[in-house]
């Protein structure tokens, strides 16, 4: 229809996708413990909805945060007309603050390069628009977020070429691939302006190695017309804070405070994960560079975030007790919850990337499909949402370049339902349309790769298979 | 710097305007009672201050509201994880028919068809992705708010082009202005996509007559483009016409339900009735599925706060609250604004005869020592810096004519408008221009009220009513 834009009328939003697909079944039949007993788990959406106690107990004993009060006195006013886009000073401090927290204080972050968005979705977005211009392109490695196809792409006319990651070594990023990506790109005469990766990684539920953090550094230094973001939205997801290292970390650790490529390195944080607020919609970009920050913070106006909201965090985030014991539980609970996840499926011979952090796993289900094909991994997926009745996410969905892959999310369910939901998979599993003899081969692998991995040390780890020398240990 | 977009390294966000240096200025030095007597005034931020009481007393009755808790009960882990770009159904219920009381229940709004933002910055633009290819153009009719050059041009990569209104008929739209326009986009091979007004006006502060409606709507039918009517000040309605929505035209043209009604979206948001610009509540409503479904998606880059929604579905589900505040809103704007109209006609200054918004078109033409724009910057640095007062020049809002300035009225205290009057006069009278202008302006004021046609139709502040009033 020539009435509406070409934005408007064409595919990019990416929304026809199976990743939103599943999300519609769902909806169409939720499962619920009581009234709907035999309806679709969702194992699709990345939320983190384990520790919400620890806020509403946080919110018992602050009545003033939300209800517009500083120390007793209605700031009503004050709030309902701050619509500053540098944001509220306290918030951004409290933010900064935070962010350094979860680095356990190994870098620092300065309020004043900061930018508030409403969401990672808009900050993502809003970095396009400010480092890229239509038809350039920004590489991404595969598998990524299935939501990066519309809030990079989108709106901004940027283009995303994949680097490659494969299983062969743990879908890690290699220079091979960061070269290739870079190649491919240039073949397609598309400017590349930035590499953007999400640390740790949603689908994979790893941090990036200090060896990948090399190995992109070394790629920027080498282009200096190149960018680095880093999506850190899920560091505060990090089982283990030592094991997530920031790219801010590499700066600091190089001494590159006075090289050029410190104003080419910028990060994106969001409260969606970490503390389980999607709905709050408060985002960031953090930037070393001074146009980069005026330019996003004036682009901010698009999406602001409510200063009623603002308000709270700020209060919330500021309140160390609170946040020094919350990034502990929250490190704690998600860890404990993988690991039922993990032990759940290896019971029923499906194993796992060796993951370490985020909401969710990476779930190799290679062996149940019956080709290796992504049509293959298509009806394997229908068959879990229609039958086994689990929304999971399909590798495909995720630009994974093997078929097979799947993203199981564990921290938005009841302990309950996430052990409901494995028994449902074993029924299938157990009964389901595979013939007796792939089950047997298929576990006899198993028992060959664990003596194989036991033998080989190194390949384990370069693999991230879950069912590994560590396991045996902490079983 | 080549690493970076041309959308940084340009100038498209426009906030190089005098617009906002005015705030610049007002920042280093602003005006306190106590702290900084002789500080700046602002007046040039459209903020609606007057009714925060109202709003103060509904939340000290109504507490759950605020504290994330629907009848005693908390729903902070709802809330927490409720981001569904559809909006919550009970905030866009409460919108649409709030919306549909500050138009008296003339018209209806489905709230199927609102789509919410993150305040109506963030729908403008929106609108504009949906509607417009990069390089396409929409027409406004000048004055119009400075921020329409950064919300509608920046990233989207839409022209404006300016519809001309003057002084000479009190700034209303003209059918020949319109196809002016129309013919000057196509002069410069810019491909035109719709119309977009702001009704009632800023910085006019007044509302679309339903002569100018009507013109639009048959224009927009004859060429076939749509028609966006910005109507955030709706609620600010305070003269005794009635306001007109461009809904109430599409009603009372029976086009309904038609081809014609798909291609008109009205864009609305809290910031200036509730006085809540800091909660980001926007929003656009269409008839037209495809505006409706692509908006939605888009406004992931811009969702309203959940916490928001909920606080504000309560507040204006409260129909007893909604009348009342309505009502209320009206009066003390309109009080106001006479107040402010009295006292510059008391400096010997006009202004644009107005029924609706937080500001008044002020005219300064007779104290311009030319009648050129450079005079007329000339003017506002004195003003901002001499009389300490920071409002707007006409040609940051695109005037076509030297002379005029946007003045805020609902955004201070009473006492500190009647300072910025006395400051004025002061200012006025001291210079040997000011004392010849003000008796002469005086005698025009005189001449003026005896033409009561001419009074009406040109708009301005002296007409037959204010007898009465005063």
């Amino acid at each position: 229809m020539d009435l509406l834009s070409r934005t408007a009328t064409c595919n990019s939003h990416g929304q026809e996708s199976s990743y939103f697909l599943g999300w519609e079944e769902y909806e169409k039949n939720p499962y619920d413990v009581v009234k709907n007993p035999h309806g679709i788990i969702q194992m699709g959406l990345a939320e983190n909805q384990l520790c919400f106690d620890l806020l509403e107990s946080w919110l018992i004993q602050n009545p003033d945060a939300a209800s517009f009060k500083r120390d007793g006195q209605s700031i009503f006013r004050e709030l309902a007309l701050f619509q500053d886009y540098h944001g509220l000073s306290s918030f951004k401090n409290a933010l900064a603050d935070f962010m350094s927290e979860i680095r356990q204080n190994r870098v620092s972050f300065d309020s004043n390069n900061l930018v508030l968005t409403a969401g990672a979705t808009s900050a993502n977005e809003t970095l396009m628009f400010c480092l890229a211009n239509p038809g350039d392109a920004f590489l991404l490695p595969t598998p990524y977020y299935p939501g990066f196809d519309r809030d990079l792409k989108w709106r901004t006319g940027v283009e995303i070429v994949p680097i490659q990651c494969s299983s062969s070594n743990g879908f890690r990023i290699t220079k091979l691939a960061l070269e290739e990506a870079y190649e491919q790109a240039k073949k397609l005469n598309l400017n590349v302006k930035g590499v953007l990766i999400t640390n740790p990684s949603n689908p994979l539920g790893t941090t990036t190695t200090q060896a990948e953090l090399n190995i992109l550094f070394e790629f920027i230094s080498k282009n200096k017309n190149i960018h680095l973001v880093s999506d850190e939205i899920y560091s505060g997801t990090a089982f283990s804070s030592s094991e997530f290292i920031s790219v801010m970390e590499i700066l600091k650790n190089n001494q590159l405070e006075n090289n050029e490529v410190f104003n080419r390195v910028h990060i994106v944080y969001s409260l969606s994960k970490d503390l389980g607020l999607p709905g709050f919609r408060v985002g960031a970009i953090y930037s070393n560079d001074k146009d980069v920050i005026s330019a996003a913070t004036k682009m901010s106006s698009f999406g602001l975030v409510s200063s009623q909201t603002q308000y709270l965090l700020s209060s919330l985030l500021s309140d160390k007790k609170f946040t020094k014991n919350y990034l502990r539980e929250n490190q704690s609970r998600l860890k404990s919850r993988q690991r039922m996840l993990v032990t759940g499926l290896e019971a029923i011979g499906i194993g796992c990337l060796k993951s370490n952090a985020g909401l969710f796993c990476w779930v190799d289900m290679r062996h149940l499909l019956s080709s290796k094909t992504f049509e293959a991994e298509m009806d394997l997926w229908k068959k879990i949402v229609y039958e086994v009745k689990l929304n999971i996410s399909p590798g495909s969905s995720c630009h994974c370049e093997e078929p097979g892959w799947f993203r199981a999310c564990f921290a938005n369910m009841s302990e309950e339902t996430l052990k409901l939901a494995l028994k449902r998979l074993k029924k299938f599993v157990d009964n389901g349309i595979l013939p007796r003899s792939c089950q047997v081969g298929e576990s006899q692998s198993l028992k060959s790769s664990r003596k194989k991995t036991t033998m080989t040390t190194v390949s384990n780890w370069v693999f991230r298979l879950s069912f590994h020398d560590r396991d045996a240990e902490e079983r | 710097m080549k690493q970076l977009s041309t959308k940084v390294t340009s100038n498209g966000h426009g906030q190089d305007s005098s617009y906002f240096l005015g705030w610049e200025e007002y920042e280093k030095n602003p005006y306190d009672e106590i702290k900084n007597p002789n500080g700046m005034i602002q007046m040039g931020l459209a903020e609606n201050q007057l009714c925060f009481d109202l709003i103060e007393s509904w939340l000290a009755k109504n507490p759950d509201a605020a504290s994330l808790k629907r009848k005693g009960q908390s729903i902070f882990k709802e809330l927490a994880l409720f981001q569904d770009y559809h909006g919550m159904p009970e905030f866009k219920k409460a919108m649409a028919e709030f919306m549909e009381e500050i138009r008296g229940n003339r018209v209806t709004f489905d709230p199927k068809k609102i789509v919410l933002a993150a305040g109506s910055t963030s729908a403008n633009e929106t609108l504009m992705f949906c509607l417009a290819e990069p390089g396409d153009a929409f027409l406004l009719p000048t004055p119009y708010y400075p921020g329409f050059d950064r919300d509608l041009k920046w990233r989207t990569g839409a022209e404006i082009v300016p519809i001309h209104c003057s002084s000479s008929n009190g700034f209303q739209i003209t059918e020949s202005a319109l196809q002016q326009a129309y013919q000057q986009a196509h002069k410069l091979d810019l491909k035109v996509k719709g119309v977009l007004v702001t009704n009632p006006s800023n910085p006019l502060g007044t509302a679309l007559t339903r002569r100018e409606l009507n013109l639009l709507v048959d224009f927009i039918t004859s060429k076939n483009i749509h028609l966006i009517s910005d109507e955030i000040y709706s609620g600010t309605m305070f003269g005794f016409e009635q306001f007109i929505s461009v809904m109430d035209v599409l009603k009372d043209k029976k086009l309904e339900n038609t081809e014609v009604s798909k291609r008109v979206h009205v864009v609305y948001s809290l910031s200036k009735d509730l006085g809540l610009p800091g909660f980001r509540v926007g929003a656009i409503y269409s008839n037209d599925e495809m505006i409706v479904s692509a908006a939605t998606k888009m406004s992931s880059f811009g969702l309203v706060s959940s916490q928001t929604q909920y606080l504000l579905s309560a507040l204006l589900s409260d129909k007893k609250f909604t009348s009342q505040y309505l009502e209320e809103n009206q009066k003390r704007l309109r009080s106001r604004q006479k107040r402010l109209v009295s006292g510059l006609e008391s400096a010997g200054i006009t202004c644009l005869r107005s029924n609706a918004g937080l500001f008044c078109w002020v005219d300064m033409r007779h104290l311009l020592d030319t009648n050129t724009f450079e005079a007329e910057l000339d003017l506002w640095k004195k003003i901002v810096y001499n009389v300490k007062l920071n409002i707007s020049p006409g040609s940051s809002c695109h005037c076509t004519e030297p002379g005029w300035f946007r003045v805020c009225f609902a955004n201070m205290s009473e006492g500190t408008l009647d300072l910025a009057l006395k400051r004025l006069k002061t200012f006025v009278e001291s210079t040997d221009c000011g004392r010849m202008i003000s008796r002469s302006s005086h005698e025009r004021l005189k001449s003026l009220r005896k033409k009561t046609v001419s009074n009406w139709v040109f708009r301005v502040s002296w007409s037959d009513r204010v007898p009465d009033e005063r």
